[in-house]
């Protein structure tokens, strides 16, 4: 097993005590929720007459189904105004804060807790939505979880856990030009697979992970699940001080930052740690990666041939065969070139505002192509307020891009906002799974913003480095 | 206030005739997709499990085991590797258990699926490649064959055949003992739980 890592240390800390079961009960720092997992466990919470343990430490925020379009009240979409108004009820009834649409702090729950300042290093972070791995990027124990474990962390503020294994991700070297986060993070799952991660914590480390920004590290620890590793942190740094420094809450309260700081910094990964699992990657080999078909593990460098199936390990093969039929690829070709209807750039994964400036580098001053309907879909509204104080707005819809308000949408398609028949998206988000995007026949091509951005302006899956950058005011 | 840990089976064993759904990585987009989540309860879900695998735009079916008439009374799932994986939605094993799903055994399972189905009572037993695919192909020959799923004693049996299977320790002593369902089992500690909190850092008590 491992010892002297942060998973080891965060997991002692917030341990209250093993339950007869022979797992864990650990207390839980940060309780996120959102209108789709949380309403039948407060439902279960009336049924037993129990009350919300700490309304103080749970946050809400609406996100899944909000629409991006027109927001006003009562919602268009019936079942959506219905799930708004129970939340609503839910959180007033409980005392919880929440980040509605008229506070202007609203957005996908894993940009808001981070821009809170609420997400910190060395908490402990639950939300019903498998992408709270996200939350690992500031040296957070941060997992998803489903609706029944929703109703335990809401009375008692504790969670059953049984502990994990720790693999080190070293990603050593300096990513190349046009090459991301994004990136690093679909090679892992590419070459680890998608349940490689399974009865494991991914532990992301090395020159090419401290040298991300913190949104990197947020796109790069949102898709551990997609690896199926529930969760997945960087050991908090300077870089992570900084951010939280910058946040409304600590620039309040600069005597909180100086009291927590030492304990930020006691949870780090010991130097002699010892992990169960030790993978390295070399950042420096790798160029933008797209998906070729519906899993995340199915990723290849852009210019790379689109494997075989025959040529994969017998139980890659069934699923590669069935989802080179769905996306009509061929073995052997790349996917430049792949035509593409619709554009969408958000989600967790890519939609905060460095990923919004770096795209809009890309379309200055060129226009979306005839072909595609393109959207950006920013994370939050404080990164639409952000972007738009910034002129990315203008930038984008002289393009021809969409401009919407802050919420999932396209990503998991629970709002307006959907693929239609087989159209082929160029996608910013984390899953290709069949009919993510709302239609069951559409087709996601995974990729990072700045080749979702150069897929938009050309019509087709396209190398970014080819398109040369335009430095935005 | 009832006791509701007084209201909790013990699932040591289920019996009962088998499905098999074959494929690797099917995600809980399969199972139960984002339109049916739509809902601010659980119920009625089970008849939108494997919806868009099971009906064409038309509504005209498609060919699914779940479709298949002898299948309709099965409770024992048969599934392949990395089941469950993606979202976290409990909708998922929600959706399974109100079509009629007991139990499922499968090669592997997505961790936080398996999870949702231990906090419903469904046990997730696992089994190696060569097993499944027999199990599968003799739940295809045989639909009314009995097959049992014996969670303590780790095995499987169906026909003339007695195999071994895998459940994380955890999960067959909740199951077992009937201690599957946390929150009574959490809340009555506490005195402890507050101690914790007030030993971090970062929690106002």
């Amino acid at each position: 097993m491992s010892s002297g890592t942060l998973y080891d240390k965060v997991w002692d800390r917030h341990k209250v005590t093993t339950l007869p079961n022979g797992q864990d009960q650990l207390f839980v720092g940060l309780h996120l929720i959102h209108e789709v997992t949380s309403p039948q466990a407060f439902g279960m919470l009336r049924e037993r007459d129990i009350e919300v343990a700490r309304p103080d430490l749970t946050l809400a925020t609406v996100d899944h189904i909000v629409p991006t379009a027109d927001q006003s009240r009562p919602y268009s979409d019936d079942a959506a105004e219905n799930m708004m108004s129970e939340l609503e009820e839910n959180v007033r009834d409980a005392g919880i804060e929440f980040l509605d649409p008229p506070s202007g702090e609203q957005g996908i729950v894993h940009v808001v807790g981070p821009e809170q300042g609420i997400t910190q290093p060395g908490k402990t972070i639950v939300c019903g939505d498998s992408h709270t791995s996200t939350h690992g990027a500031f040296g957070a124990l941060a997992f998803g979880i489903g609706t029944s474990q929703i109703r335990d962390v809401l009375a008692t503020q504790t969670i059953a856990m049984e502990k994990q294994q720790v693999r080190k991700i070293q990603v050593d070297g300096e990513l190349g030009e046009g090459v991301e986060a994004k990136d690093i993070i679909l090679e892992i799952i590419r070459r680890l697979g998608t349940e490689g991660g399974v009865g494991y914590v991914y532990e992301y480390a090395g020159e090419a992970i401290e040298n991300l920004d913190m949104e990197g590290r947020m796109s790069i620890c949102n898709m551990s699940i997609e690896g199926g590793a529930r969760a997945g942190y960087v050991n908090p740094d300077e870089t992570t001080y900084e951010w939280m420094q910058e946040t409304d809450f600590f620039r309040e309260h600069p005597e909180k930052f100086e009291e927590l700081k030492p304990y930020w910094e006691s949870i780090r990964s010991d130097e002699d740690a010892e992990y169960d699992d030790v993978v390295h990657i070399d950042a420096s080999e790798l160029d933008p990666v797209v998906t070729w078909g519906t899993t995340p593990g199915q990723g290849i460098g852009i210019h790379d041939p689109i494997p075989a199936p025959e040529d994969l390990p017998e139980d890659k093969q069934d699923t590669a065969r069935r989802a080179q039929e769905h996306m009509r690829v061929e073995p052997g070709e790349s996917m430049e070139g792949y035509d593409v209807d619709v554009a969408f750039l958000g989600s967790c994964t890519n939609a905060r505002l460095p990923d919004l400036r770096r795209a809009a580098r890309i379309v200055e001053g060129r226009q979306v192509h005839d072909d595609v309907r393109a959207m950006v879909v920013p994370g939050s509204q404080r990164v639409q307020r952000q972007a738009e104080e910034e002129g990315l707005k203008d930038v984008f819809e002289a393009a021809g891009f969409d401009w919407r308000n802050a919420g999932c949408s396209m990503c998991l398609g629970m709002n307006e906002d959907q693929l239609e028949g087989d159209e082929a998206c160029a996608s910013s988000s984390n899953r290709n799974f069949v009919g993510r995007q709302g239609s069951k026949d559409g087709r996601t091509v995974l990729m990072n913003p700045r080749m979702v951005a150069a897929a938009a302006i050309t019509g087709e899956v396209s190398d970014v480095r080819d398109l040369e950058e335009v430095q935005v005011a | 206030m009832s006791d509701p840990t007084e209201e909790i089976p013990e699932v040591d064993y289920v019996e009962g005739t088998g499905v098999p759904v074959r494929g690797n990585d099917i995600d809980t987009d399969q199972i139960i997709p984002a339109r049916f989540m739509k809902v601010v309860t659980f119920d009625g879900l089970g008849e939108f499990a494997f919806f868009d695998l099971r009906f064409d735009d038309d509504d005209n079916e498609k060919d699914h085991t779940f479709n298949e008439e002898r299948f309709q009374d099965a409770n024992v799932m048969v599934v392949n590797a990395n089941f469950g994986c993606g979202s976290s939605r409990e909708h998922a094993p929600q959706a399974l258990m109100r079509w009629g799903i007991d139990a499922i055994i499968g090669e592997s399972f997505a961790e936080i699926f398996a999870g949702n189905c231990l906090a419903l009572g469904i046990p997730t037993v696992t089994a190696d490649h060569e097993t499944i695919n027999e199990l599968q192909q003799w739940v295809d020959d045989n639909p009314d064959g009995k097959l049992e799923v014996d969670v303590a004693a780790e095995t499987v049996r169906y026909g003339d055949e007695s195999v071994s299977v895998s459940v994380d320790d955890a999960q067959r002593q909740a199951l077992v003992e009937g201690i599957w369902d946390t929150t009574a089992l959490m809340k009555a500690n506490r005195n402890a739980i507050d101690e914790t909190a007030g030993s971090l850092p970062y929690v106002d008590s």
